[in-house]
């Protein structure tokens, strides 16, 4: 082992006074190297941020149902994709809460409310969140710093109770423990519940239709669903309609075909996704024979990264950028293989002799290996500090709610270096197999 | 020490067949200093290059120090240079990146030696050459003569039993020449077998022996060369 460890410092001092030899030719090398990982590592930060799964370890768990409650009217003449609507309307959302198949479920539509502490002098606090049932807690393993969310009889009930963000908890109270604390919202008493501990899930996937994936400063308040309604909190988010509402105001929404309700379920096996999806089915047949509906049941229940993707959460010019930051590293490595080549090759005759004195192939190809490798460390050093910079500079060209999302973190710090040195070793792969084939004869003989 | 029995040496081209080496037959003793000489492109440098295991050959039987080294693979050929054979040749070949101390040291460092012993074997070797105090020097800082001196010293520090040199004193003046030659034969007479390439006739008289190289083939000085008819020469291949 020790003679292995001799044998490295070795070559490293060699791959040292071999870059130093030719300071421009190594810059050259350190400059393509860095730029291109800098490149990659700074869009795929965004695209990491904007592409992940938001609740790894349940994910599979989660499903988005959607039922056709417009039927081929809710589609333009040239859309043949006979989709269902993204969000639902009031009367599906209550009856599937109603029949409650799921193990879980929540309908949820997103809130605006002008939140008052009672503390004197406190200014009126504009808090975006989301009406939501109970269910809706234990179903994303929403963490909690203080307290919890509500019952269901709190939802039965239409209790005055929520839930709020660290955020807002600071914002009104200065932080601390407010269970048990009222909250002025849009002019009701709420009694504070819960407190949420850090939890910023982007892309914001519990709704999406409302949020658009991903926007900053929702999810601060959460209030019960039946609550919202009874109170009359209008919907912050999207609504979409094929017909007008008959009645007017926020009762007339209720009434109507629009649809505005995200809805989610936790389906733990595929027996239970089946028979939730029949259960779909069998709830759109009544609906068509009550004649609701003039058409069969057309019906989706899709898993939630499936639902992210169809909804388009990760924005299409993200993924563009990313090859092109890829296909920039791959000419940059290319370049890297080039000069490394012309570099190796110079030094046919140092070969020739190491081989004569002794060095086996494996030998001269761990040195040169080394002496890329270094050439990647390098890479990776100016390739971390051009990334920095990279990241800070990407609300030039994304936008900017997806670009303060991308930051540098431990991991990505790695992975620069990790993809600088392989990338640079990959790239002298080709030059050190030149390199160790070099035949020593034909080397001293031409001497 | 050296045994070559019916070598040959082919280069092939998609057109060409070129013979380098034919019935190549020699046999150096161990402690014996031969000189080898012939006249440009005769296979003297071929025949070198591959008693030094840097290159294959085609047919025939290469034993050195007893073991058949034919079908030896990279890592044991590499070992055998490393550990049996020195080499010193006509433009030095110095590492330009390494001072004098480095260069003598990369043999030692293939052969994995403990740090104390590298050391002590590049200060006994560069003694040896009397280049002791120019350690820290560089190839371009030193002469030709000194230069040489220090491949000899490259050459020693691994104690090889067996030294190969093409034309060493090819690009020096007489003087260093000299000097360089002295060198060798202190070698020699330290117990080492020397092969030495070489077309000055006046150096070959201080080898113990001279083997001429004509047209791929050996032949002893002591003998008169053989002229073969193209037939002769057929045969003999067919025999090897």
């Amino acid at each position: 082992m020790k003679k292995v460890d001799e044998m490295f410092a070795y070559y490293l001092d060699l791959a040292l006074r071999s870059l130093k030899r030719n300071k421009a030719l190594t810059g050259l090398m350190i400059i393509t190297i860095g730029f291109g990982v800098a490149a990659s590592m700074t869009t795929w930060s965004v695209f990491r941020a904007v592409s992940g799964d938001p609740i790894p370890w349940k994910s599979s768990k989660l499903f988005v149902p959607q039922i056709d409650n417009w039927g081929p009217a809710g589609h333009g003449p040239k859309d043949t994709s006979k989709e269902p609507p993204d969000a639902m309307d009031y009367t599906d959302a209550i009856a599937l809460m109603r029949d409650h198949r799921a193990k879980y479920q929540s309908a949820m539509y997103q809130v605006g409310a002008a939140v008052t502490p009672q503390r004197v002098g406190q200014h009126p606090i504009t808090a975006i969140g989301e009406a939501v049932y109970s269910e809706f807690f234990p179903m994303l393993d929403v963490p909690f710093k203080y307290g919890s969310g509500w019952s269901a009889a709190d939802d039965d009930h239409r209790a005055q109770v929520a839930v709020i963000s660290s955020h807002l908890n600071d914002k009104a109270f200065g932080g601390g423990d407010s269970v048990g604390k009222t909250l002025n919202v849009d002019g009701h008493e709420y009694r504070v519940v819960g407190v949420l501990g850090d939890w910023h899930p982007q892309p914001q996937f519990y709704d999406v239709v409302n949020t658009g994936g991903f926007s900053e400063g929702g999810g601060n308040i959460f209030v019960p669903f039946t609550t919202a309604i009874a109170n009359s909190m209008n919907n912050n988010g999207n609504t979409n309609c094929v017909d007008a509402p008959k009645e007017p105001g926020f009762v007339g929404l209720q009434h109507s075909e629009c649809v505005w309700i995200a809805f989610m379920v936790q389906l733990d096996d595929a027996a239970a996704v089946q028979q939730y999806k029949q259960y779909l089915d069998n709830y759109a047949a009544v609906q068509q024979q009550a004649g609701r509906f003039t058409w069969s049941p057309n019906n989706r229940l899709r898993g939630l990264m499936d639902w992210l993707d169809h909804e388009h959460v990760v924005p299409s010019d993200t993924k563009i950028s990313l090859y092109v930051a890829l296909g920039l590293l791959l000419v940059c490595l290319v370049n890297t293989a080039g000069l490394l080549l012309a570099k190796f090759l110079r030094r046919a005759s140092e070969i020739g002799v190491r081989r004569a004195l002794g060095a086996s192939r494996r030998e001269i190809y761990t040195q040169f290996l080394i002496e890329s490798g270094m050439v990647g460390v390098a890479g990776g050093v100016l390739g971390l500090a051009l990334t920095g910079l990279g990241i800070s500079g990407v609300s030039w060209v994304l936008p900017r709610d997806i670009a303060a999302l991308a930051h540098l973190d431990v991991s990505l710090l790695i992975t620069t270096l990790a993809v600088a040195i392989v990338a640079t070793m990959l790239a002298g792969l080709y030059p050190t197999m030149r390199a160790a084939a070099v035949q020593p004869a034909w080397q001293l003989k031409s001497n | 020490m050296l045994k070559m029995t019916h070598l040959s040496k082919v280069y092939r081209t998609e057109v060409v067949e070129t013979y380098a080496l034919r019935d190549f037959n020699i046999d150096v003793k161990e402690g014996e200093f031969v000189a080898v000489m012939g006249p440009s492109g005769s296979g003297k440098t071929t025949f070198l290059t591959i008693a030094g295991l840097l290159e294959s050959f085609t047919g025939g039987e290469y034993l050195l120090d007893g073991v058949d080294v034919s079908n030896l693979g990279d890592n044991a050929r590499s070992k055998i240079r490393n550990e049996k054979i020195g080499f010193v040749f006509q433009s030095f070949n110095l590492i330009p990146d390494l001072n004098v101390h480095d260069n003598v040291e990369v043999p030692l460092r293939y052969r994995g030696m403990k740090s104390a012993e590298r050391q002590k074997r590049i200060q006994d070797a560069l003694e040896r050459v009397g280049l002791a105090s120019r350690m820290k020097h560089y190839p371009a800082e030193l002469s030709g003569g000194q230069q040489q001196r220090v491949a000899i010293a490259r050459a020693l520090a691994g104690s090889p039993r067996l030294l190969l040199a093409d034309e060493p004193t090819g690009n020096l003046d007489t003087q260093m020449a000299r000097g360089v030659m002295e060198l060798l034969e202190e070698i020699h007479r330290g117990g080492a077998t020397i092969v030495m390439v070489t077309h000055d006739p006046e150096l070959a008289t201080r080898a113990q022996r001279s083997v001429h190289v004509i047209d791929g083939q050996a032949v002893d000085i002591a003998e008169e060369p053989r002229f073969h008819a193209r037939g002769d020469r057929a045969e003999a291949h067919a025999g090897a």
